[in-house]
């Protein structure tokens, strides 16, 4: 009797095993945003019936505390196999070993750094890559043709020079009888996309380097970043500026109202944006300097595979990681998020190039830079205040960027002090 | 217990219980769901935090026992004594003003009879309403012209148009403005319940005495009123010592901002742990809050104590 139970239950137990090695479920875990997480259940769908034996649960959470639940089901002993980052979280991430980098013989590197944008680099440490990025996204500069039409402008020329972008800036901005700014020249804010155009735009343009090549060290506090922050304080600052910092509380939302001509923005804008019906909008390169250097930058969230995957499962994970790495994933993500696509060939095909609004942000990612953050928003924030002392207490660029650089620099040896 | 035992004691153990003793276990036993119950959920967390603030704890690596290091770096933060001038503008400013507020709205409105439930309503539906969402309409309130409704109107009677929130002086003032207004409704109804709950006769009396308005109000009113204010400066202070919600919903650009002139301690230990992950100084930060709480509560108790 014993005997036969005990046979039975071996008997179920390999019967499991025998189902578990014909099933294999991983976890996907990715932040919550519509057409993201629409895209990325097209990818699943399309990978299950190319695998039938690989089951992937796709779970989302709220951005805001992503990396809190990622970090906190790893303390708690479990987490995903598949996981989503953005770049700038990979130091947190391998410290705090959530993840596991790339076996090569899988995703051998040489093939990684010919087929993907240059900027796949920032997922690399020592050598090894830790994951590869679905869609990268990139800055330019956005304008309403309407009101650069009713300026006088001519709304199929978009500034390409920084002089230009001020002349424009100039031509659009309007004011009321109190002399209170009513539509800004360029909806500005460091709290928008404004602190990547200095950190990795203006201030190389002006001929500074923001960081050291290893990132430990800021080296942007020298005439070149004076320089390129003076610049860009002027739109704001002065007898008669273009813009104003606040202007209806974000730039984004200042253009979408038609209130400003020109704001610089990211690919991941392009779906909000393209709700506008009230006016005709355009895209252009970000703006190059006198000697027609332009610079730009470029971000990416990218996939990762989690340290618990093993076995069957890691087979499973690096199976599906391939796949929405793959050219025909950037495709579909291109065609329903919009961003895009991380390969060079995929991404820099006639079509896409000649595409109106796609075309700048690829040139963009020729010359993109990618800052390597340790904690992005404080980081931010450092930019923010820096424009806050120069818009609010009226403190000179030079002072305001030496204590900007004074903090960052605390932060950043905070965290490489560890 | 002096209770006799009962003979039929033999019956088993509970029998042997005297009834007070009976009672004693019988207290213990509802009362341990809700012991558990704060136990975990409240004060096991709250001695974890006093042992992680003294930890260098990032979520990610293990917890390193750093001594009394987080307190250091948090008495030399700059930062940090900035917030903690806000928090104490928002409780000093925001608490006395609140409370003179609703007790004059629930004076006078004790009085109104013409659509008196209409009016208190009124008053207290801010109350009811999400924080955030609140939050979010005076931020457009307080926009720049020329969307801004505030500075419309300034504009239109001839006034020059003012920053708000866009402002180091004015920031911290224009989010009390509306944090007050959110508290009013709930203190304007419990004044006007303490208001009704003073005797009728003592007024009576007071009048055939030939006793003045104020006089009244200075000799019967506000002493009787005593428990209701003591708890409404106590409730109000704690309230405006935590303060988040419409700070965080009114800056969400730039959290607490510009330079860090409204953001009170609640959103700096939000943003040290849940932004930098730095958990060990949060949870120093956090024990800091607790004090402050613990003395402020205590010393108004004391000094509205009932001689």
């Amino acid at each position: 009797m014993r005997r036969s139970m005990i046979a039975g239950l071996a008997a179920g137990m390999s019967f499991l095993a025998i189902n578990a090695a014909q099933a294999v479920e991983i976890d996907y875990w990715q932040y919550v945003f519509d057409t993201r997480v629409q895209a990325m259940d097209q990818l699943i769908a399309n990978f299950e019936e190319a695998n039938p034996d690989i089951t992937v649960n796709h779970q989302t959470f709220p951005y805001a505390d992503y990396q809190t639940r990622v970090v906190a089901a790893n303390v708690a002993g479990q987490g995903p196999d598949v996981v989503q980052l953005f770049y700038g979280w990979l130091d947190n991430f391998i410290a705090g070993e959530l993840i596991q980098p790339l076996d090569p013989a899988v995703f051998p590197t040489e093939d990684i750094e010919g087929e993907f944008f240059p900027i796949v680099s920032a997922m690399e440490r020592d050598g090894q890559y830790w994951g590869l990025p679905t869609a990268v996204r990139s800055l330019a500069l956005f304008y309403n043709k309407n009101i650069f039409e009713e300026a006088g402008l001519d709304p199929e020329s978009p500034p390409q020079t920084l002089d230009e972008l001020l002349a424009a800036a100039e031509a659009t901005v309007q004011r009321d009888g109190g002399g209170n700014i009513t539509r800004v020249g360029i909806a500005m804010g460091m709290a928008g996309q404004d602190h990547q155009w200095w950190r990795e735009g203006l201030i190389r343009q002006f001929g500074g380097q923001p960081y050291s090549d290893d990132g430990t060290q800021v080296t942007y506090n020298d005439e070149a970043g004076i320089a390129a922050t003076t610049w860009q304080a002027d739109l704001y600052r002065g007898d008669a500026p273009v813009t104003q910092i606040g202007f209806m509380d974000e730039p984004q939302a200042a253009f979408r109202a038609g209130m400003a001509a020109m704001t610089i923005d990211g690919t991941f804008r392009l779906g909000a944006f393209s709700e506008i019906t009230d006016f005709e909008w355009g895209v252009t390169e970000l703006p190059a300097n006198d000697e027609g250097v332009r610079s730009n930058y470029a971000s990416y969230f990218a996939n990762a595979i989690g340290v618990r995957a093993e076995g069957e499962e890691l087979e499973a994970a690096q199976k599906f990681l391939a796949y929405i790495s793959s050219p025909e994933a950037m495709e579909i993500w291109l065609e329903v998020v919009g961003e895009l696509p991380a390969r060079q060939d995929v991404a820099l095909t006639e079509e896409n190039l000649a595409d109106p609004i796609y075309g700048p942000f690829l040139a963009g990612l020729e010359y993109a830079q990618t800052t390597i953050f340790v904690d992005e928003a404080a980081q931010r924030q450092v930019a923010i205040d820096m424009e806050t002392r120069i818009s609010l207490q009226g403190q000179e660029p030079a002072d305001s960027l030496a204590q900007a650089a004074q903090e960052e620099q605390a932060i950043l040896d905070a965290f490489y002090s560890r | 217990m002096s209770a006799a035992v009962s003979d039929t004691s033999r019956n088993g153990l509970w029998d042997r219980f005297s009834i007070g003793q009976k009672r004693v276990i019988w207290a213990w036993t509802f009362l341990a769901l809700p012991i558990v119950f704060y136990g975990a959920i409240r004060f096991y967390p709250t001695f974890q935090a006093f042992w992680l603030s003294f930890t260098n704890w990032d979520l990610l690596r293990p917890a390193q026992f750093i001594g009394v290091q987080n307190y250091v770096t948090l008495v030399n933060d700059p930062q940090f004594w900035q917030v903690f001038r806000n928090t104490f503008a928002y409780l000093i400013i925001g608490t006395p003003i609140s409370l003179v507020l609703s007790f004059l709205i629930a004076y006078y409105l004790d009085r109104v009879r013409f659509m008196h439930g209409f009016i208190r309503a009124l008053y207290f539906l801010p109350f009811l309403t999400t924080a955030a969402a609140m939050a979010w309409v005076w931020r457009w309130f307080y926009q720049p012209p020329p969307i801004g409704v505030i500075n419309g109107f300034l504009g239109s009677v001839g006034l020059p148009a003012q920053p708000f929130l866009r402002s180091l002086e004015q920031g911290l003032p224009s989010i009390m403005v509306t944090a007050i207004w959110a508290g009013l409704g709930f203190q304007i109804i419990i004044f006007m319940a303490g208001l009704r709950a003073i005797p009728s006769t003592y007024y009576e009396a007071a009048r055939i005495d030939g006793l003045g308005e104020w006089a009244i109000l200075r000799k019967i009113t506000l002493p009787l009123l005593k428990p209701t204010t003591v708890f409404l400066v106590v409730f109000s202070s704690i309230g405006f010592l935590r303060i988040f919600d419409q700070v965080y919903n009114m800056t969400t650009n730039d959290p607490g901002g510009p330079l860090n002139s409204t953001k009170p301690l609640v959103l700096m230990i939000y943003q040290t742990a849940f932004s930098s992950f730095n958990m060990g100084y949060a949870a120093a930060q956090t024990v800091v809050l607790f004090t402050i709480l613990l003395i402020v509560s205590l010393l108004q108790l004391w000094v509205l104590r009932t001689r």
